[in-house]
């Protein structure tokens, strides 16, 4: 199981039945893969549904149905579609259960930093600005370090945020970071990595939960 | 009463350089790409582009940004285009980057005749710099103001000779927002029915937003993620 696998599988075990998600692009669409047998999850896509299915079968992509992500996608039964200006009171006036999406970096007072790197790029913020200011409960899923093996979760963001005081958990492969207002706290540690592996790999203080457990992905 | 026009050239035919102009769509999806056309046919310069995107190179508003046609643009994403990406880390065109959400409302806003508006999207970010913002309770939010434009040019699937739109799935996004709010709105649809024969109840652009309608002569509808890679495959790029 790779890293990226991990991540998806123990936020999928997060998702309680009820709930209204949106899932951001990349990583986190993943999530509605490895959702547990038995409960019932809408998701939304902010481009203007509810209801999003999975991925068609190969020929039967509808150009008028796509994801946020701008992937094809289909419809479950008892979807909806909306505008744009819709979509986004739906995410900014709190209706959303959660949000779950990428990070380049997130520091100790839950800010994000995920739509540009300045001088080199500029991809835009879309609609994650919104998501993290409108979602009740706001879950960053990704990588622990860079491809160069630079940290990720830092004391203070360096590049431009897309959000201050925003996140609530941080699931990477290593392990579950809950954001308090006394900094980072490890409640999960994936199997076979120490506390000190983690931190070590970590710019930002962890606290160790007294109640520290082993990260389940099944 | 027949806003009906015969053709998407005839339709754009009297956009004046220098317009702000809005345009319909998410990425590929629910384009005016008929009138994308028309209007990339007559080339007309130092246009105010608002959109969410900017197509992509090779398609949709990647054709104008290819011909020069824009001197600014308001979007919420570019990731996609790789030439806008390149002009913007040069400095060669002016873009603003709106969340959004806030994107979408303060287009609803503008036609809906409310100045302006408080969220609390992008407080602390650089969104917000400049920007009044006020505690209402116990948050703090940051005033947003209207957009409007000249022109609007959006992408409905069914219409009549009245205006009245419906759209088909996710091909809906932006554009019912923008038909609101622009002096001029034009739209393009796939077929043009009789009035009466769109359900009342199921309309989403009543008529009086809409100035003019064409039927699109021809649709592509690519989809994006098969197109970037078809198009990169064959760029001598």
């Amino acid at each position: 199981m790779n890293g990226k696998e991990i991540i998806a599988r123990r936020i999928a075990r997060e998702v309680k039945d009820g709930y209204y998600v949106n899932l951001g692009i990349g990583l986190p669409t993943m999530i509605a893969s490895y959702l547990p047998p038995g409960i019932d999850v809408v998701f939304q896509s902010e481009n203007g549904m509810l209801g999003v299915g999975p991925p068609p079968l190969v020929g039967q992509a509808d150009p008028d149905l796509i994801n946020a992500g701008k992937q094809p996608v289909t419809e479950l039964s008892g979807c909806a579609y909306f505008g744009s200006d819709e979509s986004f009171a739906m995410i900014r006036g709190g209706h959303m259960d959660m949000s779950v999406l990428g990070a380049m970096q997130v520091d100790e007072e839950g800010n994000l930093a995920n739509w540009m790197i300045p001088g080199k790029m500029v991809k835009g913020m879309g609609g994650a600005m919104d998501l993290v200011a409108g979602a009740r409960r706001v879950i960053v899923a990704m990588e622990h370090q860079t491809k160069e093996g630079e940290s990720k979760i830092l004391r203070r963001c360096t590049l431009p945020l897309t959000g201050t005081h925003v996140v609530h958990d941080i699931v990477t492969e290593l392990g579950w970071i809950k954001v308090t207002r006394d900094g980072l706290i490890l409640t999960e540690i994936a199997e076979g990595i120490s506390t000190a592996d983690v931190q070590s790999r970590t710019e930002a203080k962890l606290a160790i939960s007294p109640n520290l457990k082993t990260m389940a992905v099944s | 009463m027949n806003k009906v026009v015969e053709s998407a050239d005839a339709a754009v035919a009297d956009i004046l350089p220098g317009s702000t102009i809005m345009l319909g769509g998410f990425g590929l999806c629910g384009i005016p790409e008929n009138l994308i056309a028309a209007l990339v046919k007559r080339r007309i310069t130092g246009l105010h582009t608002i959109s969410n995107n900017m197509g992509v190179d090779g398609f949709g508003m990647g054709l104008m940004l290819e011909a020069e046609m824009i001197a600014s643009h308001i979007g919420s994403y570019v990731g996609e285009n790789r030439k806008l990406e390149q002009l913007v880390l040069k400095g060669e065109l002016d873009l603003t980057l709106v969340p959004q959400g806030t994107l979408a409302e303060r287009i609803r806003a503008g036609g809906a005749g409310i100045p302006a508006f408080f969220v609390p999207t992008g407080l602390g970010t650089m969104v917000a710099e400049g920007k009044e913002t006020r505690q209402i309770g116990e948050r703090t939010y940051v005033l947003e103001t209207a957009l409007r434009a000249d022109v609007a040019l959006i992408k409905a699937w069914k219409g009549d000779r009245l205006g009245n739109l419906v759209y088909r799935k996710t091909a809906r996004n932006f554009n019912p927002a923008m038909a609101t709010a622009a002096a001029l709105t034009i739209a393009e649809v796939e077929e043009l029915v009789e009035p009466g024969e769109l359900d009342p109840d199921h309309i989403v652009t009543p008529g009086i937003y809409v100035k003019r309608i064409v039927v699109g002569e021809r649709y592509e509808k690519p989809i994006e993620s098969a197109f970037i890679k078809a198009h990169q495959a064959g760029s001598p790029r």
